[in-house]
């Protein structure tokens, strides 16, 4: 084991080598900056935005962290880093290549390996680390499905085979002039920041590893009857939805990727509308239900209103960002019955939050857009739905995108997580689980001097 | 002598340690504990999904007394650590054959 991977380093090492030496378009950025004396603001707004989406790493280590037990905790933190470490490199050397490379029959990306060549320049360095933390964003939504029970290995394994596969050729389709965004329908498959592209995709990956999993030890009685197994730390997971919140001002608005474009401050405010409108749903609905209010299910409700805005945050006005937030208030709370009633245990609610209400702001375009905005830009084609008199046209390219979207990440994660296990087996042994992942697999418990117990 | 064990709310724990300290008691042994008794557990709720605790948190409390303050020392924890809910707690009393201060080698009443 360690022989191969030290011959992989090796490997990675020397190709490395080689693009520093091939020729490079304008790696100073002394050409880009004398063609464009405005670039800076552009350059320093992306940045900005795409650190503050690299934060949303913590956000959801914490959220994960708070929503499950302590004696997983340790786990939760290592896979959380593993699959942020693993996109930076394998992104670097394939994903990117993949989804914003030349097309190809509008398939795949397929120049810019290892940021070589042409690459070795500030513009495309932008645009990678601006797709990269997107990247890592999708792997690392994953991580709260399958929790409490995969194996560090099998999810070691997971981030490589979403960073390099799943997500690019699929961001290609919307993002890099894939088939996707020429559907001659509406403005063509349109999705702003990654409803689909990163939501969608990391919530359908993320329910094919639970169903491959399996439940938890525990979280069905034996009449299959849904339990509840608490999180240890409330504190912890509304921190992680606070970190998240405020990194979604990075996610969406810096998806315009130019701060000239103004319509910035549209974005920002639908972002922060259909939070708060789907955190306000959500704890209302379960008070209506059980009488009390539910702080975990309103910061799910607030992380659901946010992906949903994700895909039309651009292209709407402000009325409509608090619909399609609450709507998915509604949505994620009916969705975390629903996927326990059905046997799937989704520790988080990662399928419910990202999964299904990725689709519902997919969905959401083709009926709210209004026609003021268009594809990342003031000028036409703009983006019209149902309601602002667009007629079906937008409606349809959006749900093929996000049949195609649900289709690819829930097949490929499938088979990723099956092959995986029939070739070493992906859950943990009962033991293992029952005593927390912490110390069997890791050797650290989270928390070594204060008294923690297990139910 | 006699041991006194007494499970009680752990909010009445500060309003009994002054009392015994008033009857001349300042030490004692102190444990966080769970249980439950007659009440049964309660249902807490987690992502809008209620689930039943078994085991509520108390506090116990074990203190060795002079065979003559037993009863009025009992008397006064039943006093404070009552609310009439369910839930008060219980007190248990033992016999303590012997008592010896590791410091001196003091035995019997006076080590106590």
């Amino acid at each position: 084991m360690f022989r191969k991977i030290t011959a992989f380093l090796a490997i990675f090492a020397v190709t490395i080598g080689m693009a520093c030496l091939a020729f490079a378009q304008d790696p100073s950025g002394a050409e880009t900056l004398a063609k464009n004396p405005n670039s800076p603001v552009d350059y320093v707004w992306i940045l900005v935005c795409g650190f503050l989406v690299f934060f949303m790493q913590a956000g959801f280590a914490m959220v994960e962290a708070g929503f499950c037990r302590a004696k997983n905790a340790t786990n939760l933190m290592a896979k959380n880093t593993i699959d942020f470490v693993m996109a930076s490199l394998i992104f670097m050397a394939f994903g990117f290549a993949l989804m914003m490379g030349n097309d190809y029959r509008g398939l795949i990306g397929t120049s810019g390996w290892f940021l070589h060549g042409e690459n070795y320049d500030v513009g495309r360095y932008l645009m990678f680390f601006w797709q990269l933390v997107f990247a890592g964003t999708a792997a690392t939504i994953v991580s709260g499905a399958v929790a409490e029970r995969l194996k560090f290995k099998a999810y070691f394994l997971y981030s490589i085979l979403v960073t390099a596969v799943i997500y690019p050729i699929y961001g290609h389709w919307v993002w890099g002039g894939g088939w996707l965004s020429k559907l001659p329908f509406g403005a063509g498959h349109v999705d702003f920041a990654g409803s689909g592209v990163v939501h969608t995709i990391g919530g359908f990956v993320g329910l094919a590893g639970a169903l491959v999993l399996g439940p938890r030890f525990g979280k069905f009685d034996k009449d299959r009857k849904p339990r509840a197994i608490p999180g240890h730390s409330i504190t912890l997971a509304a921190l992680g939805t606070f970190i998240l919140w405020f990194g979604w001002f990075g996610f969406n608005p810096g998806s315009t990727f130019s701060a000239h474009q103004l319509r910035i401050a549209v974005v920002a405010v639908n972002t922060n509308l259909a939070a708060a409108a789907g955190a306000a749903v959500a704890i209302l609905l379960v008070y209506l239900k059980t009488k009390k209010w539910d702080v975990g299910m309103m910061l799910n409700g607030c992380l659901a209103g946010l992906v949903a805005v994700t895909a039309p945050c651009a292209w709407i006005e402000a009325w409509a960002a608090v619909a399609i937030g609450a709507v998915a208030g509604a949505i994620v709370v009916v969705g975390v019955y629903f996927w326990e009633n059905r046997g799937v245990d989704d520790p988080v609610g990662a399928v419910s939050v990202h999964g299904l209400n990725g689709v519902w702001g997919l969905i959401s375009v083709g009926i709210f857009a209004d026609g003021t905005y268009g594809l990342g830009s003031t000028s036409e084609p703009f983006v019209k739905g149902l309601l602002y008199g667009g007629g079906y046209s937008q409606l349809i390219a959006q749900l093929i995108g996000a049949a195609v979207c649900v289709s690819w990440a829930f097949a490929l994660g499938f088979i990723g997580f099956k092959l995986m296990d029939k070739f070493f087996g992906i859950r943990v042994s009962p033991q293992e689980e029952l005593k927390g992942l912490d110390i069997p697999e890791h050797g650290t418990p989270a928390y070594p001097n204060f008294y923690t117990y297990s139910n | 002598m006699k041991k006194i064990e007494a499970v009680v709310r752990v909010e009445k724990l500060e309003e009994l340690t002054e009392a015994l300290d008033k009857f001349g008691y300042p030490g004692m042994m102190v444990t966080h504990i769970e249980g439950h008794g007659r009440q049964k557990g309660l249902t807490e709720q987690f992502r809008g999904r209620e689930y039943k605790v078994n085991f509520l948190p108390k506090i116990k409390i074990e203190i060795v007394v002079k065979d003559a303050d037993a009863d009025k020392l009992v008397k006064a924890i039943t006093g404070i650590a009552r609310t009439g809910e369910i839930g008060d707690g219980k007190i248990f009393i033992y016999p303590v054959e012997d008592t010896v201060r590791i410091r001196t080698g003091e035995k019997g009443d006076g080590a106590i």
